[in-house]
């Protein structure tokens, strides 16, 4: 007897194959890709966090933290992504009861502060470019544009496919496809209100203060 | 924004400019670029004669498969290895020759025929290919191949996205080969020195081809591991717990998670270097507020896991081959889990072992020295769980197993010099000698020599015949040969004090070594006759050599050889109920051998599909105008390739369903066949017995 058997089976009344069709758990299957996926993209932002800590004093001689940060510019922003995130929990809330218009009018508010706050973003980074504070300067300057830019560009592609979704809702409906990427978006868009958190936290409050 | 650059630019040429003060005199490269337009021409003239193109197209490049796909992946493995093999061959016949002031020069050499900066090239491209291009994809393909059908699935959890990651690797390994000819590589090793990769010391286009291909690549494995991780967790057939899963799933797993993990810090300490490269940025450099350790720790955050990456797999084969040849389960199954979820894990706390000398604190130091030697537990406990799953067995020593032979016997030397590096004190000695060079070779030989009878083990699962016994082995002995007269004069020059990367041997007492190294070479290369010589006669010789049945080996004991060999592109016509750890070897011991079930069920297939290519076509054309800065080229791949991914979103006829009717059908044919072999044919697969299966080799398997 060389093989092992973790229980006891009767291999005279024995089921080789499995013929109950289980069908398939395809949005479980999906959304746990996606958990997978945001994990590696945590792993990005913890590489720039970490990168963060080395440049966050190496002004080079040029502008120091408290000369490009100011916390309360930043606050705006975050009022606007985290309420673009509840809104789309709200838009969650209307898919559980199954309302294909309480969907689009949550997706498409949420949209519109999306937007707000990337504006927002270019008109702050328009100006440090204008007093010179560009990532050229200093290490400082490099690790501030990007570690910011980074996530703006996430919040950029998460807007993309927020538009895309609500195409494809107003065409489809509640399709098997349709719901398991509205729920994968949702996991996308609160872990950018997440990082952003991290990003107010470790870059603006404790950079300018 | 934009820095400025050396040399030609032009808004629609971007820097291609620099290509008309290239001059292409090197013989050399007249050779490898001979080699790839013959090779090129030979295929092309094949598929037009053999009217193949529509099969080709059919069959493979639009295939979501995972056997194809990981077919593939293993091709585009091997072909690399063969590229990075010829490298290895350069860079051995260079330091035999130029040793001493009154070496000869030739080709514009003062000492060899390499000129420096062309042998820089030509060692970081060894190293870059070796470790990204050919150990990760034919890794990556032997997962793709054998997990699903291992615990029991149809396909991957995500068939497309696999089909993805095959064309951005392929991808990857395109701009490698483009770089070979277009323009120059990178010349500042495969770690990408800094700041010696920054813009004003590497002014050409090198190591942005090396930045890029790999970017690309890495993005093409981090899909994989999504995928394999899903598939693992949620694609297992009924009855596979994670207590039964078997050792090899579980590496890849382990394996995967890493390479989840890691493979994106990676990115970022690429994307840095890039943005330094690109718009001026001072991530890296040596004024500035730039930090040039900062890439150095940033890039073995990712390179110590990556090792781990590749090891964990090939951990995986000898855990499958071992017991097959020996007749018993594994020894110790559960601690060989445990083993390899804590390698996984302390794959993340060592990466500062690459650099001792940076000059960190003795207490910073110490904690990595232990760190490393903890890694020795877990591989200990490995290794004598294979030594122990041979104990008392009934051993046969078929290719694979004298390839899991050798790979055990490497892991040991390779372990036990590892652990002499993780003492400080002596890696400060060492550090970047050869003595270093010798060890890692001997730990990635390991993975090759693992990978080798991987590949021999299940070739009859995915193509339906064995491999030829008689040259593989003359294959094993001579490879064999070849890495102990190589690497045992490696060693021992590191120790007597010869660093790395060296165009050039000041001293003359060193040669003799150095001749043996390349004698060494010289058997590599016969062997690698051997290995072509033996696909050759494996393949002209398929129909004698087909196994009948399903299990190849006849000890066969997990759930892949519960099918055809090869098995029909839904793996299983009805999905396996599995009892036991060695599902395969449990069925056998109780005559339920039959793969017939009682009745057929529909079968839920994914569509082929030719977007994962298209997306590899405009990432190749994305790739190359980022690496010539052609902007608008790049600006217009870029959106092609996000509209081609919206546009896929609106698809909605991406599967169908293949009726019991038609699985009765082609089951009951794969079973004639094997049944019309019978007659003719001794039955050459042994235990299981002809009268199950043994379909002829498809077209496209």
């Amino acid at each position: 007897m060389s093989s092992h058997s973790v229980e006891n089976v009767d291999p005279s009344n024995v089921r080789l194959w499995d013929y109950d069709d289980h069908g398939h758990d395809f949005i479980g299957t999906r959304s746990i890709g996606f958990w997978l996926y945001m994990m590696s993209d945590a792993m990005i932002f913890a590489g720039l966090f970490a990168a963060h800590g080395v440049y966050v004093h190496n002004f080079a001689g040029g502008f120091t933290a408290k000369e490009v940060i100011h916390p309360l510019n930043a606050l705006w922003p975050t009022l606007f992504i985290l309420t673009s995130v509840l809104i789309y929990g709200f838009g969650m809330v209307a898919l559980k009861k199954g309302s294909r218009s309480g969907v689009i009018n949550a997706l498409l508010l949420s949209f519109i502060l999306g937007v707000g706050f990337l504006f927002m973003e270019w008109r702050e980074f328009s100006e440090l470019a204008a007093m010179g504070a560009v990532p050229q300067v200093s290490g400082f300057l490099s690790d501030f544009w990007v570690i910011v830019l980074t996530h703006a560009a996430h919040v950029f592609f998460g807007l993309l496919w927020m538009a895309v979704m609500i195409v494809q809702i107003a065409r489809n409906g509640f399709s098997q496809n349709n719901v398991y990427r509205l729920l994968n978006l949702k996991i996308f868009w609160h872990f950018q209100a997440v990082i952003w958190v991290c990003v107010f936290t470790f870059v603006y409050l404790m950079g300018g203060i | 924004m934009l820095v400025d650059l050396q040399g030609p630019w032009s808004p629609i040429f971007g820097r291609l400019g620099l290509l008309l003060d290239v001059h292409y005199n090197n013989p050399v490269i007249f050779f490898a670029f001979q080699l790839v337009v013959v090779g090129g021409a030979i295929a092309l003239f094949w598929l037009t004669c053999a009217n193949r193109w529509g099969w080709l197209w059919r069959e493979w490049l639009t295939t979501v498969d995972h056997k194809k796909i990981g077919v593939m992946y293993v091709l585009v493995g091997l072909v690399m290895l063969f590229r990075g093999f010829f490298d290895a061959l350069m860079i051995r016949t260079q330091q035999a020759i130029a040793v001493g002031p009154d070496s000869p020069g030739v080709l514009g050499a003062a000492h060899g025929y390499l000129p420096p900066y062309h042998f820089d090239q030509v060692f970081t491209a060894h190293g870059m290919i070796m470790i990204l291009l050919a150990v990760t994809p034919m890794l990556v393909g032997l997962m793709n191949i054998v997990v699903p059908i291992q615990i029991g699935a149809r396909d991957m959890a995500y068939p497309y996205l696999n089909a993805l990651g095959l064309w951005l690797t392929a991808v990857a390994a395109a701009l490698v080969m483009i770089a070979l000819f277009v323009g120059d590589f990178s010349h500042a090793g495969w770690v990408g020195l800094t700041p010696l990769t920054e813009l004003p010391y590497s002014p050409g286009v090198g190591v942005d081809y090396y930045i890029w291909s790999i970017q690309i690549g890495s993005i093409g494995t981090t899909l994989g591991a999504v995928n394999l991780i899903a598939t693992i967790i949620k694609m297992r057939a009924p009855g596979m717990t994670w207590g039964r899963l078997p050792i090899f799933s579980w590496t890849t797993l382990a394996s995967n998670i890493i390479a989840l993990t890691s493979f994106p810090v990676l990115g970022v300490a690429l994307a840095l270097l890039t943005f330094d490269r690109y718009i001026g940025t001072h991530f890296f450099t040596a004024d500035l507020g730039g930090n040039l350790m900062m890439y150095t720790n940033l890039f073995w955050i990712w390179g110590h896991p990556e090792v781990y990456f590749v090891v964990l797999p090939a951990f995986g084969f000898l855990s499958e081959i071992i017991p097959v040849f020996s007749e018993k389960p594994i020894f110790g199954y559960v601690t060989m889990v445990l083993a390899s979820m804590a390698i996984g894990l302390v794959s993340w706390t060592v990466w500062l072992h690459h650099f001792f000398t940076m000059g960190a604190s003795p207490g910073v130091n110490s904690y990595f020295s232990i760190a490393t030697m903890l890694v020795g537990i877990p591989t200990g406990v490995k290794v004598f769980n294979w030594a122990f799953t041979m104990y008392r067995g009934r051993l046969r020593f078929p290719t694979p197993m004298l390839w899991a032979m050798g790979s055990l016997f490497l892991l040991i030397t390779g372990g036990t010099t590892g652990m002499m590096l993780s003492v400080p004190a002596i890696n400060y000695l060492v550090h970047n000698s050869v003595f270093v060079i010798a060890h890692f070779h001997n730990m990635f030989l390991l993975i090759a020599y693992a990978t080798f009878g991987a590949v021999t083990f299940w070739w009859p699962k995915v193509f339906g015949f064995k491999l030829d016994e008689k040259l593989g082995k003359l294959f094993f002995w001579f490879f064999t040969a070849g890495t102990l007269f190589v690497f045992i004069p490696m060693y021992t020059l590191g120790f007597m004090g010869m660093t790395r990367r060296l165009d050039y041997v000041s001293h003359t007492s060193w040669q003799p070594l150095l001749l043996l190294e390349l004698f060494g070479i010289a058997l590599y290369s016969l062997s690698v006759v051997f290995f072509l010589a033996q696909l050759a006669v494996s393949i002209r010789d398929r129909e004698k050599n087909r196994v009948t049945g399903p299990d190849a080996w006849g000890t066969s004991r997990s759930l892949e050889w519960a099918t055809h060999c090869p098995p029909p592109f839904y793996n299983f016509a009805v999905t396996p109920v599995v009892h036991d750890r060695d599902e395969w070897a449990w069925r056998r011991e109780h005559g339920l051998i039959s793969l017939v079930p009682d009745r057929y069920l529909d079968v839920h297939m994914p569509k082929n599909t030719a977007v994962p290519l298209l997306i590899g076509a405009l990432s190749l054309f994305f790739g190359f105008a980022m690496i010539w800065r052609i902007w608008w080229l790049a600006g217009v791949s870029l959106l092609a390739i996000i509209v081609v991914i919206i546009i896929r979103s609106f698809d909605k006829d991406t599967d169908y369903i293949i009726p019991a009717a038609d699985i009765e059908r082609m089951e009951a044919e794969i079973l004639n066949r094997g049944a019309a072999d019978e007659t003719s044919d001794a039955p050459i697969g042994g235990g299981a017995g002809g009268a199950l299966a043994s379909p002829r080799k498809r077209d496209g398997d």
